[in-house]
């Protein structure tokens, strides 16, 4: 047990963590404002990283050179085609079936994944896409008995994730659409009774959720550089868990659980056994909605009318 | 006067249960009508039907607006018929109000609500709850918001000046950053009336204001109500039991018993009114003396 790969572990369990919080952010947005899962954001993920590729290529191939530039552009493009997937998403897969039962919108939810994933599958092929590495170089810590190494990627993927949820907690709380957003997760029909038109709010959570999504999409294909159309399934899953845990409803709390799993995830694999990562991870969220059933940052459920 | 509020046939069935048969009532501009009734008469189902909560089964309502009058059931959207589609007009109109349609439009015509139990978005400051109730007249643009554009900016700050003048009219101007759950419940009760006022509504419904208030507090209250429509020009119909309250404040009041509008008019008719008595005390139409 060496200090040094702990630092290691530690570093590659942070970037995954920010990764799951970003994805993480939708599912619980969404669920604090509709009480839904929407099982086909992980589909929104992998719909950016192909996203990402595009945009690399069409903006290179207009002869943009300097590298910052085109990453930047690259991330704001792909953000908001992901909001207007998610908001397409919505309006035709959910809005529809609002006021039915409540089981209805969740199959529609399992249905769009399975659209999103075919599309991608039969539009962009069956087989692995990947991007050249765009961005090298690593530091290097000396610790006790060995280096850690920190690649300039993984720098990237902290500042920008933690940038954006920053952005996103500031438009939650410092403008009049997420005031809008807060006092429709309150009480929904009390916010249109006061002229606050929720449909259009809720669209805008889903499109936001999305852009999120679409951050992650960008920083994992920059940092891996290679994705398929099968990608969204397990990360979604992974991120899902990650707002379960941390609380689902609680934007705080969604980038809590993402750090929380990952760090658990990558210093399990360093120490233990990388198969069974994903049996460790889970096995925490079970524990921690036996001793906490609303999550860590959760609030006890309370009635919603 | 001029009637600004009318409603004609209004019908609401659950199933088959009529809570409301064909009520039908007027509110004058710039009145104060008090609807009463003995408990499980509709009167909440009428402000439900009034304020687009529920979507009535018959009938009309109509708003007498700036700009004409507006029904404020087929702005909630009703599903189309066949005769629809011989008409254009008609079949635009319901087609629009289908897509876009909503209780949100009947607080932008100007009808604004409480309720009988208070409906505050607790986990929000008393501030912020005024001004989600303004959000239709604010700046609504996201990315305005996000890059704090000079009219953003104004529009923000005259909402904020709009609910500190509010809670100055109701005596909270102090509570203004607190919790709106951490405030006493007298509090509540008029915090909800201030949120209710600042979406700049025409005629201001109030359902059991004066439920759970001391004497001196319902005594408060009904100096605000006259206040309402002496300075601030509004048109208030207001559900309550607490009869003294009803006698001092309204001129005009409207008698429901199941479903039904059994008596109208001054508060002194309708005390007289013998059907009113047997609605409220039970007494047998034939049994009497």
């Amino acid at each position: 047990m060496d200090l040094h790969i702990i630092g290691q572990q530690a570093v590659n369990g942070l970037i995954l963590g920010s990764i799951y919080g970003l994805i993480a952010v939708g599912y619980t947005m969404v669920y604090g404002i509709i009480g839904m899962i929407n099982f086909a954001h992980g589909e929104i993920y992998m719909v950016s990283a192909y996203l990402t590729a595009i945009f690399l290529a069409l903006l290179t191939a207009f002869g943009l050179q300097s590298l910052p530039v085109v990453l930047f552009l690259t991330l704001l493009l792909t953000m908001a085609f992901t909001a207007l997937y998610g908001w397409t998403v919505e309006r035709l897969a959910y809005r529809p079936l609002r006021g039915s039962t409540r089981l209805a919108p969740w199959i529609s939810a399992i249905g769009i994944s399975l659209v999103l994933q075919n599309y991608v599958r039969i539009s962009q092929g069956a087989r692995n896409q990947g991007i050249p590495v765009l961005l090298e170089g690593k530091f290097r810590l000396q610790a006790a008995a060995g280096t850690v190494q920190i690649t300039h990627v993984q720098v990237v993927i902290v500042l920008v994730a933690l940038a954006s949820m920053a952005v996103l907690t500031w438009i939650m709380h410092h403008t009049s659409l997420g005031r809008c957003c807060r006092a429709t997760q309150q009480d929904r029909r009390m916010a249109e009774l006061l002229g606050v038109d929720s449909g259009r709010i809720i669209a805008t959570v889903f499109a936001l959720g999305a852009a999120m999504a679409g951050v992650a999409g960008v920083l994992v294909t920059l940092n891996y550089g290679s994705f398929d159309f099968y990608i969204g399934f397990v990360t979604g899953i992974k991120a899902f868990t990650a707002a379960v845990l941390g609380g689902i409803g609680s934007l705080p709390g969604a980038m809590l659980g993402g750090v929380v799993l990952g760090l658990a995830e990558s210093l399990f694999s360093g120490f233990v056994n990388t198969d069974y990562k994903d049996v460790f991870a889970f096995a925490i969220l079970v524990l921690v909605l036996i001793w906490r059933p609303s999550g860590l940052l959760g609030r006890p459920e309370v009635e919603k009318v | 006067m001029t009637p600004l509020l009318t409603v004609e046939g209004l019908t609401m069935r659950f199933g088959g249960i009529a809570a409301l048969e064909r009520v039908g009532f007027t509110v004058s501009a710039g009145s104060i009508t008090a609807l009463i009734g003995p408990n499980g008469a509709g009167k909440t189902t009428v402000f439900n039907c009034l304020t687009g909560f529920y979507q009535a089964t018959a009938g009309a309502i109509t708003l007498q607006g700036p700009t004409g009058s507006l029904d404020l059931v087929a702005i909630l959207g009703q599903p189309l018929r066949g005769s629809d589609f011989l008409d254009p007009v008609t079949l635009a109109r319901r087609l629009f109000y289908k897509m876009f349609g909503g209780s949100h439009r009947v607080t932008r015509a100007g009808v604004a609500r409480t309720f009988q139990n208070v409906r505050l978005f607790k986990e929000m400051t008393v501030m912020e709850n005024l001004l989600v109730a303004q959000h239709l007249r604010v700046e609504r643009n996201l990315l305005a918001g996000l890059l704090g554009t000079p009219g953003y900016r104004r529009a923000e700050q005259a909402a904020v000046a709009r609910g500190l003048d509010w809670l100055q009219i109701l005596g909270l101007r102090d509570a203004a950053n607190r919790l709106a759950g951490e405030l006493p419940y007298g509090d509540q009760r008029r915090l909800e009336i201030a949120r209710a006022l600042c979406t700049g509504p025409r005629l201001l419904c109030l359902d059991e204001p004066a439920a759970g208030l001391n004497p001196r507090e319902t005594e408060a209250l009904s100096d605000l109500i006259l206040r309402l429509r002496t300075q601030h020009g509004l048109t208030i119909l207001l559900i309550e039991h607490d009869m003294s309250l009803v006698m001092r404040v309204s001129d005009h009041v409207v008698v429901l018993d199941h479903g039904e509008v059994i008596a109208r008019g001054t508060p002194q008719a309708v005390r007289q009114d013998p059907r009113v008595l047997t609605a409220y005390l039970g007494m047998e139409e034939e049994g009497g003396p």
